[in-house]
């Protein structure tokens, strides 16, 4: 091909280039717009349901509410005072059976089962148990544990309610430590360090903040199930009185009241609704300040975003 | 060169005494990527208190053969290593030893700098001190300031060493991560391209870094810039197509190399 030649041809491709300018822009103004509408029609149907829970509900926030046991329907007050009780326990309690699996498991996934048959194998059943309908794991603690006990207990349903929270933990636990670039673990290799050291000390550290977000979105989940609490922890009118009786949880209060024909029931239940919501609103506002702040004193080194 | 020691007495080392020049040694080494036979039977030996560099193009096997020499192909499933590495006698690849036992003795900078990001600078001096092990304040703060002074960052960041690591520029990263390496008392360093990314001013610190470990350690560093092979390496290895085509005193190779390929590549006519 000849200079001119050359020349030629290069000018015909940035004319192209021009004839194309217009139009590109116009597709990306198109682009964006169409993205800017989907991410707003994702956040109103949010802010409308905070919005109703916080108008329909806050009228019923008060002291008594929040503190009392709830007495007959009729008889005046309603209080959710064991509902709150009992859905702290029931987190705690799911949390301490589910979290350690679930990390634990994440971090065999990730940093040892590698693509061995046998780690396959455990992301597909973990992927599948994602998917199962929790009443499902209710009635499985039901016959397993509730029937063979032979009571209710809190226990049943922590169980229940660990199998919805380890698989998530698990697998957003992998997928956090296989976002942390290789050479981390090469340099602690070469700085002669174990495998477990690297992982627990280097890799780990990288990966708090993913491990943080299934964590918390484990503990969301599992703080609004009710299918599967009603059939292990049942519900209660009463405070919690010990591993072998039934316990409350907000989730069954907020499914009871609003069964119930009556307007102080259905104002009790948006208060419960309110309740729970800032329940879970706290523990993830606690939670990623207590882990992610920066070390180095003010200010937070995470976003406060969920 | 004294004889090849038999395997069983591979950890212990006192069988035999250990070659008095060469700090480390190489036999046959094969490294092969799937079907790649990227490094190719490459014997190679490195004197103590030296400098080797391992020139070449792109491609040639630099830096997977430098990676044999502390058991890093360990790390990922997809090379498979063949051969011996004889550190003052003892066999690397030995099955029984486990690699973090001469990773402490043989410490590595990567090409790009990688500090670890959660820590502090002080921290990452000391991460595979105190990883493991060595909890003694007294200890680590001497450890701190020597590292960093042969590291020539001492100055620099003397006042800020409980700032985080990633608010350093590339090149006082890539000093840190040599004064990391120097801090588990390794006696070999491997330096893979460690100032490719560097400009000259922050090239020439790490050059003077060098020549000053010198005194110490045997170094092996892989560098795609001739210059800085001549100017501070003593011993030069010019590797081809996973093949070690030319080994000899720097000054050797670069004025009269045995070699026409390395005669071509050194003169820039190639690579």
């Amino acid at each position: 091909m000849s200079y001119t030649e050359r020349q030629q041809k290069r000018a015909e491709i940035r004319a192209m280039f021009k004839s194309n300018v217009r139009r590109r822009l116009l597709v990306d103004k198109v682009v964006v717009g169409t993205v800017v509408v989907c991410a707003l029609a994702a956040i109103i149907p949010l802010i409308w349901i905070l919005g109703t829970a916080v108008y329909s509900g806050l009228p019923a926030l008060n002291w008594e509410f929040l503190t009392g046991e709830p007495g007959a329907v009729g008889a005046g007050q309603i209080s959710i005072g064991p509902a709150i009780q009992g859905t702290v326990i029931i987190i705690a309690l799911t949390s301490v059976i589910g979290l350690p699996i679930g990390i634990m498991g994440g971090i065999y996934l990730a940093e040892y089962g590698g693509s061995s048959y046998f780690a396959r194998q455990i992301r597909f059943f973990l992927d599948v148990f994602m998917q199962v309908p929790s009443i499902v794991l209710g009635i499985f603690a039901f016959l397993a544990i509730v029937l063979t006990l032979g009571y209710y207990t809190v226990w049943a349903g922590a169980i229940a309610l660990s199998f919805i929270m380890f698989p998530i933990v698990a697998r957003s636990t992998e997928e956090a430590l296989r976002m942390v670039p290789w050479t981390y673990r090469e340099a602690g290799a070469a700085l002669g360090l174990s495998k477990m050291v690297i992982t627990l000390r280097i890799v780990l550290s990288q990966a708090k903040k993913g491990i943080l977000t299934g964590v918390l979105l484990s503990v969301s989940r599992v703080g609004g199930e009710t299918a599967p609490l009603i059939m292990t922890i049942l519900g209660s009118n009463i405070f919690f009185s010990g591993f072998e009786s039934s316990t409350d949880a907000l989730p069954l209060r907020i499914w009871r009241l609003s069964l119930q024909p009556y307007d102080e029931a259905r104002i009790a239940g948006w208060g419960a609704a309110l309740t729970l919501v800032i329940i879970i609103f706290a523990i993830h506002v606690g939670v990623r300040y207590f882990f992610l702040r920066d070390k180095s004193g003010k200010g937070l080194r995470g976003t406060l975003k969920v | 060169m004294s004889t090849v020691m038999t395997d069983r007495n591979a950890n212990t080392a006192i069988a035999e005494q250990p070659h008095p020049k060469y700090k480390m040694r190489t036999e046959n080494i094969n490294v092969y990527y799937g079907k790649t036979h990227a490094v190719q039977d490459l014997t190679l030996a490195f004197p103590e208190r030296s400098v080797t560099a391992l020139i070449g193009p792109s491609g040639c096997g630099k830096t997977t053969y430098l990676r044999c020499l502390n058991r890093m192909h360990d790390m990922t499933q997809d090379a498979r290593v063949e051969g011996r590495v004889l550190l003052d006698n003892a066999n690397l690849y030995d099955k029984r030893i486990d690699p973090i036992y001469h990773r402490r003795k043989v410490g590595m900078v990567f090409q790009k700098p990688n500090p670890f990001p959660t820590m502090s600078i002080y921290d990452n001096v000391v991460a595979g001190v105190k990883l493991n092990g060595v909890r003694d304040r007294k200890i680590l703060d001497e450890i701190v300031e020597d590292c960093l002074k042969m590291a020539y960052l001492w100055d620099e960041v003397r006042d800020i060493l409980k700032r985080p690591a990633l608010e350093l520029s590339g090149g006082q990263q890539q000093r840190l991560c040599i004064a990391r390496a120097l801090a588990i008392q390794p006696e070999v360093l491997l330096m893979d391209e460690p100032a490719s990314a560097l400009d000259p001013i922050a090239t020439q610190k790490i050059e003077e870094t060098i020549e000053e470990l010198k005194k110490d350690y045997c170094i092996i560093i892989v560098t795609h810039n001739m210059q800085q092979a001549v100017r501070c390496s003593d011993y030069t290895g010019f590797m081809y197509l996973g093949r070690l085509v030319e080994h000899g005193k720097t000054k050797q190779v670069f004025e009269k190399p045995c070699d026409k390929l390395t005669a071509k590549y050194v003169q820039g006519q190639f690579g």
